[in-house]
């Protein structure tokens, strides 16, 4: 795909400028994006952090080209969000894992690759590889009921993952799962994302789960939805479960905190 | 056998408080027969006597009974007297009828989610009709059908039609809009057409909705059938024995027809039923 920016192309995945986005409510306009400026590099793990209201769900749906913004410019993989997706260029994976109860997780996970077309020996072949990578070989033919949550959510991640995008994006999807769960999950992640070199946008509100996962932290504060905050993380892409109880580790998870606390979040 | 009792008791008091209203209903044209025979006549006498009378206010159950077997199983399926060619008649337009008006309601319920003009016009169009009494609109679309050259079972099962394309289209509007925003939005990730979301997501969600839908039509398909038999003249159908019943005064006749009518809804609408828990549970969704 050509485009006007060829250099930016290269470096930046995913590039915002000047983004505003207000929604018309009848109270009024919400200020949902203010002026946010980022660039994400190929290969980054991003998180986005903030209180309920900041944008950061809002900002990732205007990467999707799921909402359209006021003002400004978006690009992902050079070309805008609506030429991105309509390339197939991210896999969305949402707060639930909303398989389909009427297709076992095989059939979930190929549901994305007969919409795009795709023959049926790819298919199958897709499904085992995302299956084997989520860690799920062998329940191909399981209906979605008989999986706990986070092997629904990680099946979800599967689904994401099948149609081979570079650019994975992933809005608070283990929110709804419990601690113990969620740490295995986080280190799950981290190994998929070493393996397969993906650029991944991760919404979250957990500064733990943030600083653990990213190689760049974003932190964002509400009304209007902004960036006040963005962290290079220091720490080495081999990450244990205990690195969180390292100082470094420790320090980030402070500056998180603080640039949080600066947004006046909880006024 | 634990669900056996209860019902069998219900359907003890339902016999027997019909036994007694028999007996309350009927009793005076029994007095003044007797009366106008000058003849002196004992209680028993007079129970006995007010379940078995030929034209009877309100006929005895096993009167009933009696003229529903001697009608379905001792009669010749081809008979014009056979009850069970008139259900035939009847059950052949409910059918068609059934199956236009599932068609139809399908039809109005996509062009209801998809088209927005159809969004903000038909439902109060497909409302309005459903508040015209059928009684009166029935003979009008019996003579306009007949006026083009149509008659026998289509006219009838237009009527049905009428009658059951509504709860179709309430339920499989609903139900083609069950699917969540966030599946919606995930469809639109994956840049799919309408017809995908369509058929891989908005009807499938959808099928719920739709065997709910089917039962009512399914019952509302077979009052439609037996009204648009009424002003026919009586040809042939369970509308035919009713109407045929009451010009003559044959309240057997009459009792018997609506058991067979009740009879073939409950089994259409278990048939239905039945289809519903095999789908949905293959489907996960029961």
């Amino acid at each position: 795909m050509t485009n006007a920016m060829p250099q930016q192309a290269e470096t930046s995945v995913i590039s915002a400028k000047a983004l505003n986005l207000t929604f018309q409510t009848n109270d009024g306009p919400v200020h949902a994006l203010r002026d946010v400026n980022l660039e994400v590099g190929k290969g980054d793990f991003v998180s986005f952090i903030g209180p309920s209201g900041c944008g950061k769900t809002t900002f990732l749906r205007v990467m999707a080209d799921l909402e359209q913004p006021t003002s400004g410019e978006v690009l992902v993989n050079g070309v805008s969000p609506e030429a991105a997706r309509k390339a197939r260029a991210y896999g969305y994976v949402f707060q639930a894992a909303g398989l389909y109860p009427w297709r076992t997780i095989g059939g979930n996970i190929r549901l994305p690759l007969e919409i795009m077309g795709y023959d049926k020996a790819t298919q199958a072949e897709r499904v085992r590889e995302v299956l084997e990578l989520v860690e799920l070989a062998g329940f191909e033919n399981k209906y979605p009921w008989q999986l706990s949550g986070g092997m629904q959510q990680r099946a979800s991640i599967a689904r994401a993952l099948a149609f081979e995008a570079d650019i994975l994006l992933m809005d608070e999807p283990f929110g709804a799962l419990d601690e113990i769960v969620r740490d295995h999950l986080n280190e799950q992640l981290l190994a998929l994302w070493a393996r397969t070199q993906k650029t991944i946008c991760f919404v979250t509100h957990s500064i733990p789960e943030a600083v653990y996962l990213s190689t760049k932290i974003v932190v964002m504060s509400p009304r209007p939805g902004r960036i006040t905050d963005v962290i290079e993380s220091p720490l080495p892409k081999e990450r244990p479960l205990d690195i969180r109880d390292t100082p470094e580790f420790l320090e980030i998870a402070h500056r998180v905190r603080e640039g949080l606390r600066a947004g006046h979040a909880y006024d | 056998m634990r669900n056996l009792i209860p019902v069998l008791t219900v359907v003890a008091v339902i016999v027997a408080i019909w036994y007694a209203a028999a007996v309350w209903l009927n009793a005076q044209w029994v007095l003044d027969t007797a009366a106008r025979q000058d003849r002196e006549i004992g209680s028993a006498e007079l129970v006995l006597e007010t379940w078995s009378q030929d034209k009877p206010r309100l006929p005895a159950p096993h009167q009933v009974v009696t003229e529903l077997w001697e009608t379905t199983v001792q009669k010749n399926i081809t008979s014009k007297r056979s009850l069970v060619y008139h259900a035939w008649v009847t059950l052949s337009a409910t059918l068609a009828g059934f199956a236009m008006g599932t068609a139809l309601g399908v039809a109005l319920a996509v062009g209801i989610v998809y088209v927005r003009v159809m969004d903000m016009s038909v439902m109060p169009w497909v409302i309005a009709s459903q508040t015209i009494p059928i009684l009166a609109i029935a003979p009008m679309i019996i003579v306009v059908l007949n006026a083009m050259g149509l008659s026998g079972l289509l006219p009838k099962a237009m009527i049905s039609m009428y009658l059951s394309f509504f709860p179709v289209v309430v339920g499989m509007v609903k139900g083609l809009r069950a699917p969540s925003m966030m599946q919606l939005d995930q469809m639109r990730t994956w840049n799919a057409t309408q017809s995908q979301e369509f058929l891989r997501l908005r009807l499938p969600s959808s099928m719920p909705y739709f065997f709910a839908s089917l039962k009512i039509a399914m019952a509302a398909s077979l009052v439609g059938a037996i009204v648009g038999e009424l002003p026919t003249g009586a040809v042939a159908g369970l509308g035919a024995r009713l109407l045929a019943g009451s010009y003559y005064g044959q309240t057997i006749q009459i009792w018997s027809a609506l058991f067979m009518a009740a009879f073939v809804a409950a089994a259409m609408v278990g048939l239905i039923g039945l289809v519903q828990r095999v789908t949905l549970k293959r489907m996960g969704m029961a």
